[in-house]
């Protein structure tokens, strides 16, 4: 593959092919910060991927005091999925089983949106009419009582439409300490990055996938050409110096923020330089027929 | 561009309806067409010329120089996106059914302040007269949505029959505040005299002073509220006290009970 090269790591003359997808967002906050991060984590789990996740969840930032509706600790966690009605489904779920039940918690629409989907309002029930409604500044609020106090959540949250998922990176490295060390850079600097997630453990991936499967019935199986310890048996894309490869997989709410991802990311990586961190990074596509959004990495370069 | 001037040329001698004085109803119309309105409400005709001296400005934003408790009816029908100032008194029936905007009363204002408001936000400097919020008879709903900020004190029945939307008292209350409150919330700064609540079904009455609220409000403890939080964050700009009253930890009594019983008071634990 022809390559460019910046601080003498190897970039593929390559580009990320993304798709479209439904996003959107809450602010949670609690009485303290331990309570909104552990509110946060367990809402953005089990929410690496839509193949087999009900949506891809991660969080976006964390939130002072003085950043959030109600003036407590907070944190801000963005969801993607492939329809508006997914990410209804799938934040109704999450809402009620991991922040109704969570301690302390209040939930707070993150987007304005283009259309508003009813979170809040099918939490209310479980107030069994002890619930009340308060509406502020437009906004509709429910008090749900709970055995801690009470339960406050937004009744609807802001969704955007036209969101980006799939951005991706591949880190490529000598071996897993130093591929990780440019992983970890790369993924801390996408994490200052505004309305980005990187939903995968920890922002990242080693199961990357290729379409299609030798068995019956698998749509996805492991990505041989980069697999190192396959190099001398497949057409392998990776060069003799490259001994671990790992993925950051990026959601967005929009293209430019995407793009705004990637390029830190690649800084991040390019700052560390070949020595202690990747020897070369690449991205994933197919063939770019299936997605509509492509980065170029050569657009991208620091 | 500066607001469309009313300045006062002498106090009226008789009620005025200065319901057809707000911006939307102004648009596009010349001085002199403007002067021409009838505005009296006796046998004695009394023209807006009769009583203002106008400046052209732009008619979004009203401002009248001089007010008298004769003035009924200012900001009626208001809709969002408009505003009016009044460097005075006002009379009865202030923001009457207002939709949206923002009215500022530098004075005092009458009777039924805010009666009828579905949106938009008043601001009175002075004091309120009594039914501040409230439905006239007949009707069955008092204010439905907006925000009122009065900085001095109330009248009797203050929040009567409240539907929806914000009330903040940074003074004291006359009697029956919050009765007949159907749901929104009241925040009295001051104190409030007889009863308090009276039949409120669903409303949260918030009081700055602490008293018996008698045998139908139940106590339910000293609780740390979100949405207390939430609403002293959101009001802490128009009304620094009343957030202030909103941060403390409050106790909650729930009721009246004599009625539906979703309705709270919450004062300072």
């Amino acid at each position: 593959m022809p390559q460019l090269t910046r601080k003498g790591v190897r970039i593929d003359d390559s580009f990320a092919e993304a798709f479209p997808m439904a996003g959107s967002g809450l602010v949670i906050t609690a009485p303290n910060r331990k309570w909104a991060l552990t509110a946060a984590q367990v809402m953005t789990g089990y929410a690496t991927s839509v193949i087999g996740c009900d949506c891809e969840a991660g969080v976006d930032c964390e939130l002072s005091p003085k950043e959030t509706p109600d003036g407590r600790p907070g944190v801000r966690v963005l969801a993607f999925g492939f329809s508006p009605k997914a990410v209804e489904k799938a934040l109704v779920n999450r809402v009620g089983q991991c922040l109704l039940t969570c301690p302390g918690t209040a939930v707070f629409s993150a987007l304005e949106g283009d259309l508003k989907i009813k979170v809040g309002d099918a939490m209310r029930q479980f107030g069994d009419r002890w619930q009340i409604s308060k509406a502020l500044d437009g906004k509709r609020y429910w008090r749900v009582p709970v055995m801690d106090g009470e339960f406050l959540v937004e009744s609807q949250v802001g969704l955007v439409k036209k969101c980006v998922g799939g951005g991706n990176l591949l880190v490529m490295g000598e071996d897993w300490e130093s591929t990780m060390r440019a992983t970890e850079a790369a993924v801390e600097a996408i994490g200052e990055v505004a309305d980005a997630i990187t939903p995968f453990p920890g922002g990242i991936v080693r199961s990357g996938s290729k379409v299609g499967s030798k068995y019956k019935g698998m749509s996805a199986s492991t990505n041989d050409a980069y697999c190192p310890t396959l190099r001398g048996v497949t057409n392998s894309a990776l060069d003799p110096d490259i001994g671990c490869v790992l993925e950051i997989v990026i959601d967005g709410v929009s293209d430019a923020v995407v793009a705004d991802a990637m390029r830190a990311g690649i800084k991040a990586i390019v700052a560390l330089g070949p020595k202690d961190g990747a020897k070369r990074i690449g991205a994933g596509n197919y063939g770019g027929k299936l997605g509509p959004f492509h980065y170029h990495l050569k657009d991208l370069l620091p | 561009m500066k607001p469309l001037l009313f300045a006062l040329r002498h106090a009226p001698t008789q009620r005025l309806d200065l319901s057809a004085l707000t911006p939307d109803r102004l648009a596009g119309r010349a001085l002199k067409e403007i002067e021409a309105i009838e505005i009296g409400t006796t046998k004695v005709v009394v023209k807006v010329g009769d009583v203002f001296k106008l400046r052209s400005g732009d008619p979004r934003a009203l401002h009248f120089e001089g007010g008298s408790e004769n003035f009924d009816f200012v900001g009626a029908k208001l809709l969002p996106g408009f505003s009016i100032r009044v460097e005075g008194d006002v009379g009865f029936g202030l923001a009457r059914n207002a939709k949206g905007g923002e009215i500022t009363v530098a004075g005092d204002a009458g009777a039924h302040a805010a009666s009828g408001m579905s949106g938009g936000t008043v601001y009175i400097e002075g004091d309120a007269g009594d039914f501040l919020c409230g439905p006239l008879a007949g009707e069955i709903a008092g204010m439905s949505g907006g925000r009122v900020v009065v900085r001095g004190n109330v009248g009797a029945r203050a929040g009567d029959r409240l539907r929806r939307g914000v009330v903040i008292i940074e003074g004291d209350a006359g009697a029956d505040f919050g009765a007949r409150a159907i749901a929104g919330t009241i925040i009295l700064n001051g104190k409030a005299e007889g009863r308090i609540g009276y039949l409120n079904k669903r409303a949260s009455l918030v009081l700055a002073h602490a008293r018996d609220f008698g045998p139908t409000y139940v106590d339910c403890g000293a609780h740390n509220f979100a949405f207390a939080k939430l609403y002293a964050r959101a009001l802490a700009q128009d009304s620094r006290r009343a957030a202030r009253t909103l941060s403390q930890k409050l106790q909650r009594f729930a009721g009246d009970t004599a009625v539906y019983g979703k309705g709270e008071i919450l004062t300072p634990a």
